[in-house]
């Protein structure tokens, strides 16, 4: 069977046809190997990056942008933002700080993407 | 009066990038005047990642991106004013400000950086019909509520505008828990990139409408809906087409325009394409001594870019404090075949070996070349595997045995995309 997916990785958005022929995947359109894992991954476990806000306490912004420290698998962004919304962090927060270990057993943690000083 | 060396107008990437090379190339008395309360300028509220691939080898979020030059910033002793508003600009670069602490004041710069961004079409810009109740709002606006004050705008949203801005809103609004009915883009192609299409709208099932626009904005206090019609090739409404659609958001992503007042108050000689002012390799406006970085010259769709023209800025200024008064020819540089614009404008084979332009093409072509030429002489060439409008291409051109001459770049189409 064949699946078709534009490629995410970058501005090239490359047409991606992958065809499964008994459970071997080839891929083509791609013009770059990342083309080709991101197809397969599409096809077998999609991942996404999770960026969103979380809840601060004590700092001089109301809220803290955080990002995943690598992709998660897509059914379960839902999950992780509820999660994630039901917390809150408090400054001083360093860009770059684990602010949620080991998301939903995913292996991948939350990082701050912002540095945040104590409200004066 | 106070004075400064070099005085950045604006703390974004533009402005922190100048400022940053500035410090490193020796400039020791730097002062940014940022309007806002913090570094970051526009960064500080796109949290979604894609930024940096070009300069960092990875995708940050725009606030990581930001965060790393406003720690440069910081750890250099650079001095940043913060919530001053610059009001005037003159041409002798005396330059008048105003903040809660200071109230009105005055700078004289030696040289000056504008790194003062872009700024959002509005509805008037579009001519929508109807009434005016709220929740109309700009793309940037309702992601500086959503992702910088805590607010949700709205329930249920209606998208005008398929650029980048509108697909990145799209989807964050919907994790916000906002329903959003639909993308409408008045142009038969989408406007922003592919890849946002697919990882903002088609993870969600957000359909997208092209050639449909909306027509008229419903509601007396409180947007109640809107009607959208489909056009046609002139891109007027089709009449049997309308279609009325509740909601108590419409998002607004119908382009950005470089922020020039202080700059045309100024008297710098402005491009009618780009609506920045015409720069030259230095990235230095018509005015000797005041420079140009960023979406204020020409609005970019890479922030590495914006840096990159902001370090441009602070050599030019650099270049420019040492041996001030010194005239240097200048000679233009044009957009040809299938080019809408390049920036800078101008360049002086005098300044450096070779100078880093920057195009839009006017179509989207697969195998394009990039040729730049001086008279009959080609210059250098670049194979762009695939290029687009909403995409920028970057050329490095070698200015030797450009004397006297003005160059072309225009770009060649030869496979049919």
């Amino acid at each position: 069977m064949q699946k078709e997916y534009i490629c995410i990785h970058c501005p090239l958005s490359c047409d991606l046809t992958l065809t499964d022929d008994n459970g071997i995947l080839s891929v083509t359109g791609n013009t770059c190997k990342r083309g080709e894992d991101y197809a397969k991954n599409e096809y077998r476990n999609p991942l996404r990056m999770l960026t969103t806000t979380l809840r601060l306490e004590q700092g001089d912004s109301k809220l803290l942008p955080v990002i995943s420290s690598d992709m998660i698998p897509k059914e379960k962004l839902g999950e992780c933002l509820d999660l994630l919304y039901s917390i809150s962090v408090t400054a001083p927060v360093t860009s770059g700080d684990v602010v949620y270990k080991n998301i939903l057993n995913t292996g991948v943690d939350i990082l701050a993407a912002k540095t945040v000083v104590m409200q004066p | 009066m106070r004075t400064a060396e070099l005085v950045i107008i604006g703390g974004g990437p533009a402005g922190m990038a100048a400022a940053v090379k500035a410090q490193e190339l020796g400039i020791q008395d730097i002062v940014i005047l940022e309007r806002d309360s913090h570094l970051g300028g526009i960064l500080q509220q796109c949290i979604h990642d894609g930024f940096g691939l070009h300069r960092f080898g990875k995708q940050l979020s725009g606030c990581s991106y930001a965060q790393i030059f406003v720690d440069q910033v910081q750890k250099k002793g650079i001095q940043v004013e913060c919530n001053t508003m610059v009001l005037e600009i003159t041409q002798e670069k005396k330059i008048i400000a105003v903040n809660d602490k200071e109230g009105l004041m005055e700078i004289q710069a030696d040289a000056v950086i504008l790194a003062m961004g872009c700024r959002e079409r509005t509805r008037p810009q579009v001519r929508i019909l109807g009434t005016r109740p709220a929740g109309v709002l700009t793309a940037g606006a309702v992601q500086r509520y959503i992702n910088m004050e805590g607010w949700k705008p709205g329930e249920r949203a209606v998208i005008l505008g398929s650029g980048d801005i509108g697909l990145i809103m799209a989807r964050r609004m919907t994790l916000e828990g906002i329903f959003v009915e639909g993308v409408y883009e008045v142009m038969p192609n989408l406007g922003g990139l592919r890849r946002n299409k697919a990882q903002c709208l088609d993870d969600y099932q957000i359909p997208l409408h092209l050639s449909t626009t909306v027509v008229r904005v419903h509601g007396k206090r409180r947007l109640e809906g809107v009607t959208v019609a489909e056009v046609g090739p002139d891109r007027k409404p089709v009449p049997g087409t309308k279609r009325y659609i509740s909601c108590d958001l419409l998002v607004l992503s119908v382009g950005l325009i470089p922020e020039n007042e202080l700059s045309r108050k100024a008297g710098i000689v402005m491009d009618p394409v780009t609506k920045g002012p015409v720069v030259d390799d230095q990235m230095m406006t018509s005015i000797p001594g005041i420079f140009a970085a960023g979406n204020v010259g020409a609005v970019f769709d890479l922030v590495d870019y914006v840096s990159q023209t902001g370090e441009q800025a602070a050599q030019g200024a650099c270049q420019y404090l040492k041996d001030s008064g010194k005239n240097v020819l200048e000679h233009s540089v044009k957009a040809g075949e299938n080019v809408s614009f390049v920036f800078p404008q101008k360049f002086s084979s005098e300044h450096q070996k070779q100078a880093e332009f920057y195009l839009r093409v006017k179509k989207t072509m697969r195998q394009a070349t990039v040729h730049v030429w001086c008279g009959e002489k080609e210059l250098c060439q670049k194979k762009v595997p695939f290029a687009t409008p909403p995409e920028m291409v970057a050329v490095k051109v070698p200015l030797a045995g450009t004397e006297n001459h003005s160059i072309t770049i225009e770009v060649e189409q030869e496979v049919k995309g």
